[in-house]
């Protein structure tokens, strides 16, 4: 009915369908838009902003944006490319992201993006936070170090598990993630490496224990193609160098 | 086991007293804290099993609230505020001097659990302070003689019923009135005006009356009401947003003080046009003196016929407000991050559209409005929408409430015809020697003397009503870097630019304030701050670089003399990095490692 509804996307015809976002509609149609905590299995959430794009000259989030008929969008702008480089080095000052020493370098959404809107340095201060690593659980480390707030793991604990297991709390830049028992440790959750919150995390902050570097640096998923030409290392199958099960 | 029953029996009395609903969270906890002082993980887990809903949901409502305490507090627990009006009447000295006097440190609770003494962001009571709360109660007007007093009552564990009244006095100080605060209202004219004359009627007066969202936003309120009532819903709601946190502003507490009436009444004429029978007040923490008396005054409109079951005795004319406290969070007067407070969670501001108009409180279509707006079209129902657009401008009708602080003689609420000069409006307030105006508060604009003949109004100089003075004695930049750490302060943390961005700006200012800066910490901030301007989430995070930016601008001398002459600077203190090194291993000699420097080049061939 509405099949040949369509907005411009840095001068292309996008189609959409009626209630699709803005990345939705790119997505489908083969355009990639830089995004971290926008999962296409999940409701937009909006927060890192990293998907920002220009609406008719106005800046605006891809993943929360509808698509509508009198859009012009620009995505891959030099001004736009500034705006998600300072977000990226936002996050990677506050956290602790050590790439080099990291298990998911390589295979890490995060690093990907920042590679793709060419961020070469953090730029900004590092805030150097506390966060303890909580090893409690059999199966899974989970390094708050590396967590960037993106409540992917909140949202698939809770909508698709059904466990509820992540939360954040505190505001401002105390907010930080949290585990739903008193103790605040993952061993006392019935969180299991099979749970959807297992597979969405974008960067290192949910790591499945014994087992390391089985793909040798070098032969990971962004280490030959970008994540424009690879896709979402949460999208992705396992045998496809991904974290979805297959 | 006798102390773990006693808790659970006083969180169960205070659940059921709420009726048990999830939305009522945050009162709950306001009330619980209350009679307990704070928040101990097994309270918040026994109001979790009350409420039937998950304990880390509690956690984070009780977390995200200033006013909510999950470590133990004093009994009497000191706030002061900590505005840049504040500072300048001295707040600082008089905090210090309190925390010597009860041997306390900033921040922290007495080792006999009796006192807390911290600071907090503006309370609204910029024309009479040094201001401070004491266990959520408005202080006023502090000086020594206060805290010598203060002092003596704290330590003789004298309870907050028996302190001086003269302590608690707030006054409205309206020093200029117009057709808002100046003519009589006579209660319930307004909804006897659209019994009479119907909703379409009063609609039609709204639209001509022009009226703008008087938060600050400027929105058409006529077009909000249509929206809201033509929108589907199985209920409606009216929402008065009195969270007055943008510092500097403290117009809507007179109103609430001096004009409740006015408000309730617009409040109830909207349910009546939109078609809702509940209204929330959202009343900012900071207000909670306010209370009693507004609790009482509903109460004396339901017993004359004019809130409750059958209005002025027609039975389709139903509608009863309620009374939300706020608990310490600037972010919840952006509307929906208000709208998730009203129903209990902690406020971070939605995804929009949709709108609350459409979309509100409980999903269902609901019109928020800034207290002022609504008490304007009380009057407007009775006068007149021509009444009202005979004053001000041709894009902004009708009058706007100032609330004036700072340095100038006679600080208070001034009432004028939009289009008013800043030059007008610093005469009447005896502002004789003005160096800028920080003008809608911190997320407003900072503007220097060059200014001055710009007019206030929706067309050239937009505002909610705060109207801070800073006069030549005054450094711009201590109200540039008080700014910055309210920002970081009241960030919400749901954006990366706002919850990241803020901290880096802050500690930029902060850097250059110091006189550490150059000029490429300046481009920095700049950078940093278009940055916030277009990518943070919500308004909160895209006006938090204005004052940053709007100084660069107006008052480039200010950060000019602050700077180093050199071209970089690190951002990394060498000194205080080694100080924990230093204390561990007992040295006391802060230069050593630049001897050993000296040493090792002198050892080079």
């Amino acid at each position: 009915m509405s099949e040949d509804r369509s907005f411009t996307l840095d001068g292309r015809p996008i189609p959409f369908q009626d209630g699709q976002t803005i990345m939705v509609a790119a997505l489908a149609a083969g355009v990639y838009i830089p995004h971290l905590c926008f999962n296409p299995e999940f409701a937009p959430h909006g927060s890192c902003r990293v998907c920002l794009v220009k609406v008719n000259g106005r800046v605006q989030a891809a993943c929360t944006t509808p698509a509508a008929v009198d859009q012009t969008v620009q995505n891959e702008t030099g001004e736009l490319r500034e705006i998600r480089r300072g977000i990226l080095q936002m996050l990677f000052v506050e956290g602790n992201h050590v790439c080099p020493a990291c298990e998911k370098s390589g295979a890490c959404q995060l690093q990907a993006v920042a590679y793709y809107v060419g961020m070469l340095a953090p730029h900004y201060t590092h805030f150097y936070p506390r966060r303890p690593v909580d090893a409690s659980h059999p199966e899974a480390v989970l390094d708050f170090n590396r967590c960037i707030l993106c409540e992917l793991c909140v949202r698939a604990s809770r909508d698709v598990d059904g466990k509820n297991i992540f939360a954040v709390q505190g505001r401002g830049i105390q907010a930080h993630l949290v585990v739903n028992t008193p103790s605040g440790k993952l061993g006392a959750t019935d969180f299991s490496l099979a749970d959807k919150a297992a597979q969405v995390c974008p960067t290192g902050a949910i790591l499945t224990k014994h087992r390391g570097y089985e793909i040798p640096i070098g032969q990971r998923l962004y280490d030959r193609k970008p994540i424009s030409v690879v896709g979402d290392v949460a999208t992705l199958a396992e045998s496809k160098g991904g974290r979805r099960h297959d | 086991m006798a102390k773990s029953d006693a808790l659970t029996q006083t969180v169960c009395e205070i659940v059921q007293g709420h009726g048990g609903m999830p939305t009522r969270l945050l009162q709950i906890l306001r009330d619980v804290q209350d009679r307990l002082t704070w928040l101990s993980p097994e309270t918040l887990d026994r109001v979790a099993e009350g409420l039937h809903i998950s304990p880390v949901k509690v956690r984070g409502v009780a977390e995200f609230y200033s006013f909510l305490y999950t470590a133990p507090r004093g009994s009497y627990d000191i706030l002061f505020s900590d505005n840049i009006t504040d500072r300048m009447l001295g707040n600082r000295e008089l905090l210090h001097a309190l925390c010597d006097r009860l041997g306390v440190r900033m921040g922290e609770t007495r080792a006999d659990g009796r006192v807390t003494v911290g600071v907090t962001s503006c309370t609204g009571m910029c024309d009479q302070g040094p201001a401070a709360l004491v266990n959520g109660y408005a202080l006023t007007r502090l000086d020594k003689l206060r805290l010598d007093r203060i002092v003596e009552l704290v330590n003789g564990q004298i309870p907050l019923t028996q302190w001086p009244s003269e302590f608690f006095e707030v006054i409205s100080n309206i020093r200029r009135a117009d057709i808002l605060l100046g003519r009589h209202f006579a209660d319930g004219t307004a909804l006897r005006a659209v019994l009479k004359r119907g909703s379409e009627a009063i609609l039609e007066e709204m639209v001509k009356s022009g009226l703008r969202g008087q938060g600050g936003a400027g929105f058409k309120s006529a077009a909000k009401w249509i929206s809201c009532r033509n929108a589907p819903g199985e209920e409606k709601y009216v929402v008065c947003n009195a969270d007055e946190g943008e510092p500097g502003t403290f117009k809507d507490r007179v109103l609430m003080q001096d004009f409740a009436d006015l408000v309730f009444e617009g409040m109830t004429l909207c349910g009546r046009v939109i078609g809702a029978r509940q209204g929330f007040v959202y009343l900012r923490g900071e207000y909670r003196y306010l209370l009693e008396s507004l609790e009482a005054t509903l109460q004396r409109r339901r017993e004359v016929g004019l809130l409750g079951e059958a209005i002025l005795g027609d039975p389709t004319f139903d509608f009863d407000i309620d009374i939300h406290l706020g608990a310490g969070a600037y972010v919840c007067g952006e509307e929906s991050a208000l709208i998730e407070s009203l129903e209990g969670k902690h406020g971070v501001p939605r995804i929009r559209p949709p709108f609350p108009t459409t979309h509100g409180y409980l999903n269902q279509p609901t019109v928020v409005n800034n207290v002022e707006t609504f008490a304007a079209a009380a009057k407007i129902a009775v006068e007149g929408g021509a009444w009202f657009a005979s004053r001000g401008t041709a894009e902004s009708k009708g009058t706007k409430l100032l609330s004036l602080s700072g340095d100038c003689e006679r600080p208070g609420i001034y009432e004028y015809p939009f289009g008013v000069t800043v030059r007008r409006v610093l005469e009447d307030c005896g502002a004789r020697d003005a160096q800028g105006i920080q003008m809608a508060g911190p997320a407003g604009h900072m503007i220097s003397a060059r200014q001055f003949d710009r007019r206030i109004c929706f067309e050239d100089l937009a505002t909610g009503g705060s109207f801070m003075v800073f006069s030549h004695r005054r450094d711009i930049l201590d109200g540039v870097r008080n700014f910055a750490h309210f920002f970081v302060h009241e960030s919400c943390g749901f954006c990366t630019p706002c919850r990241v961005g803020a901290p880096l700006l802050r500690d930029l200012v902060t850097k250059v304030h110091t006189g550490h800066g150059t000029r490429y910490d300046l481009e920095e901030m700049r950078k940093l701050g278009r940055i916030m301007q277009v990518a943070c989430h919500c308004g909160l995070g895209q006006t938090a670089p204005n004052p940053v930016l709007d100084s660069l601008e107006q008052f480039p001398e200010a950060w000019e003399r602050r700077l180093r002459s050199t071209t970089f600077e690190p951002a990394f203190d060498l000194d205080a990095a080694l100080e924990q090194a230093r204390q561990l291993t007992g040295r006391s000699d802060p230069d050593a490692y630049l001897r050993e420097e000296e040493l090792m080049m002198g050892a080079m061939p």
